[in-house]
């Protein structure tokens, strides 16, 4: 085995105080990395949780909306109008909108009610973990998420309450399903969200249609669009990237946790560098004499990356456990957090990226020394 | 004859210009030849360390031809001036310049190393080479627990262990008592008497002088004399004789 190895641990483990102070700059940033990034994939799946659950082929929403909770109405009797398009099989219509659920102590808190008719196929309820879905179909039953029922005072399912002044009884508990505005879902019929939300029976929020087996989406979506003025028929895949596109480019709130990220990483890469300019200044007459000696280029190279690597290995072994301990902590919280296996690939990655740009000053430094310098000393 | 290892002919170096121009070497004509250790001494300023970085390949002349067992390092790469370092010299430092994370093999081994060399052969030729002057004990010893001597030995371990054509020692007794100097010396002149291979050393002591096959004096960035070698006190200095490393 090359002494490679051997040379770049023991300069980096020879000052072990400057070693800490440099993991704990990487680590530093690359929890700060992965949660950052985390946080952007929990929020990107939160952002489009609702519609990519929904089973459908077509979204129909109102032309101005852009996300599943940008609320416009639309007439129930649209229905008709969508039944009647060739190659429409069915058309469920789901309500959503803000409502007050009322606190058993007293108080109000806000949640979004979304509701289809669970009878002829709208959406569904997903992840129960406790209670029965199928409870929904009767008028009073809700289902809410486990992460927000310290929250909306609910202790489990049988557990009584009040939305906008009409009572509930929690028919089943849920896991995961959590909105990224942190206002508690709130599933239940579509008869009964009327009330909760105050609307007249002739108005819906948004369309679930399926076609027939075979039909042409794009012509049925043409033969829509036709028919109904002012609306937009999305695939679930359209209607995820548009939500997606519009929270995470247009409001800004993409960018932040993705500069954040950038910066995360620029203060890893600094971090790094400068750990490893310091231990290669103390060991210029080292590599001086590793030139005299006639080491070529590429084995001092070597030496300093194998540095930068061992220094950044350690570094994402042990943000790897903070990350996956964030993760647990935060996996019944409101804040998800997402780490896919893609996502730690990037980081290990990006980590190895990062000891590796900070290695450059080291060695333009290093090729720079004259070895002459040892005859001098 | 033996075969010339270190060839300089005219060699000038000037260092700056103008009013700071100073010439540190002039027309200097030297022939290293394997079989022979050769002392080149000379008080400090004199251009000793400057030849020596010339002929070590880790400066390039302002003028004149120099060249390394037939390769000429005149307008040559940096890396390619490593590639003859690395094929044909083996340096002993005045500071020693081991490495203090590694051990005395390790440091042995990491000439060969650097030349490709790993693994178990490298290992075992190392130690052989620490045996050779007088360190199998210290194989895992790291240099802040070997006295000054000892890491003088692992340094002259570390440059012969690739087998170079020539040796270059730095002021290789300059940090040493009397003792280990002589000791250094006679491991030096052994070097070159037992391998086909050359060994320089400059020094500004002319302790040193009893060990020389040829003595030869810079003065002002001139090569001023070549004294044949004192066949007296290179005996004594063969035979152990240390009086003439004996503290003033």
């Amino acid at each position: 085995m090359s002494l490679v190895y051997t040379l770049a641990s023991r300069n980096l483990f020879q000052d072990r105080l400057r070693f800490i102070a440099s993991l704990t700059g990487i680590v530093f940033s690359v929890v700060l990395v992965m949660v950052q990034l985390g946080l952007y994939f929990g929020f990107n799946r939160m952002l489009t949780m609702i519609i990519d659950h929904a089973p459908t082929d077509l979204w129909v929403v109102s032309r101005e909306t852009k996300y599943f909770e940008d609320l416009s109405l639309l007439d129930s009797k649209m229905r008709e109008r969508l039944l009647a398009i060739d190659g429409v099989a069915d058309a469920a219509p789901v309500l959503a909108g803000f409502s007050v659920w009322m606190l058993p102590e007293g108080g109000m808190t806000s949640v979004f009610m979304v509701a289809s008719d669970l009878a002829s196929g709208g959406l569904p309820v997903w992840n129960v973990v406790d209670g029965d879905p199928r409870s929904l179909l009767e008028q009073g039953a809700v289902a809410i998420d486990r992460s927000y029922a310290a929250r909306l005072g609910v202790s489990g399912v049988g557990a009584t309450a009040q939305i906008r002044g009409q009572p509930v009884v929690v028919g089943a508990i849920t896991e995961s399903i959590r909105s990224f505005t942190t206002t508690p879902y709130v599933f239940s019929d579509i008869a009964g969200a009327r009330s909760y939300l105050g609307l007249p029976a002739n108005y819906t929020t948004h369309f679930l249609v399926r076609l027939k087996p075979g039909a042409d989406l794009e012509h049925a979506r043409q033969n829509i669009l036709a028919a109904v003025p002012a609306i937009q028929a999305l695939t679930p895949a359209e209607f995820s990237e548009q939500s997606r596109s519009f929270w995470l480019l247009r409001t800004g709130a993409g960018a932040a946790l993705v500069a954040g990220a950038i910066l995360a990483v620029i203060v890893g890469t600094v971090s790094v560098a400068q750990t490893l300019y310091s231990s290669t200044k103390e060991h210029l007459y080292e590599f001086a004499t590793l030139r005299a000696m006639g080491a070529s280029n590429t084995y001092i190279y070597k030496v300093i990356i194998c540095q930068a690597l061992i220094d950044t290995i350690i570094g994402l072994t042990i943000a790897g456990l903070i990350g996956i301990a964030i993760v647990r902590m935060t996996a019944t919280s409101v804040i998800q957090i997402v780490l896919t296996p893609n996502l730690v690939m990037t980081l290990f990655g990006l980590t190895l990226l990062m000891g590796i740009v900070s290695a450059l000053a080291s060695i333009v430094r290093v090729v720079r020394v004259d070895p002459a310098i040892v005859l001098t000393r | 004859m033996t075969a010339p290892v270190i060839e300089a002919a005219n060699v000038s170096k000037v260092y700056g210009s103008g009013p700071a121009r100073v010439e540190a070497l002039r027309d200097v004509n030297l022939t290293v030849r394997t079989g022979e250790l050769t002392v080149l001494i000379g008080p400090s300023g004199s251009g000793k360390t400057t030849l020596l970085s010339i002929l070590g390949c880790m400066l390039a002349p302002s003028a004149g031809v120099a060249r390394v067992c037939g390769d000429s390092i005149v307008g040559v790469r940096a890396e390619q001036l490593a590639t003859i370092r690395r094929r044909h010299i083996g340096f002993v430092f005045q500071s020693y310049h081991l490495f203090s994370t590694l051990t005395a093999a390790e440091n042995v081994q990491l000439a060969l190393d650097v030349r490709g060399e790993s693994g178990p052969k490298a290992v075992t030729k190392a130690e052989e080479m620490l045996a050779g002057v007088g360190l199998s004990s210290k194989f895992n010893s790291f240099p802040r627990q070997l006295s000054g001597g000892e890491q003088q030995r692992v340094a002259i371990a570390r440059a012969i262990v690739a087998d170079p054509s020539i040796v270059l020692a730095d002021e290789p007794t300059a940090a040493l008592d009397s003792a280990n100097g002589h000791a250094i010396m006679t491991i030096l002149s052994a070097i070159a008497k037992q391998r086909d291979r050359a060994v320089l050393v400059v020094t500004h002591d002319a302790r040193l002088f009893g060990f020389a096959d040829r003595i030869i004096h810079i003065e002002d960035g001139l090569l001023t004399r070549e004294e044949p070698c004192n066949t007296d006190l290179a005996n004594a200095a063969a035979k152990g004789g240390s009086t003439r490393f004996a503290v003033a």
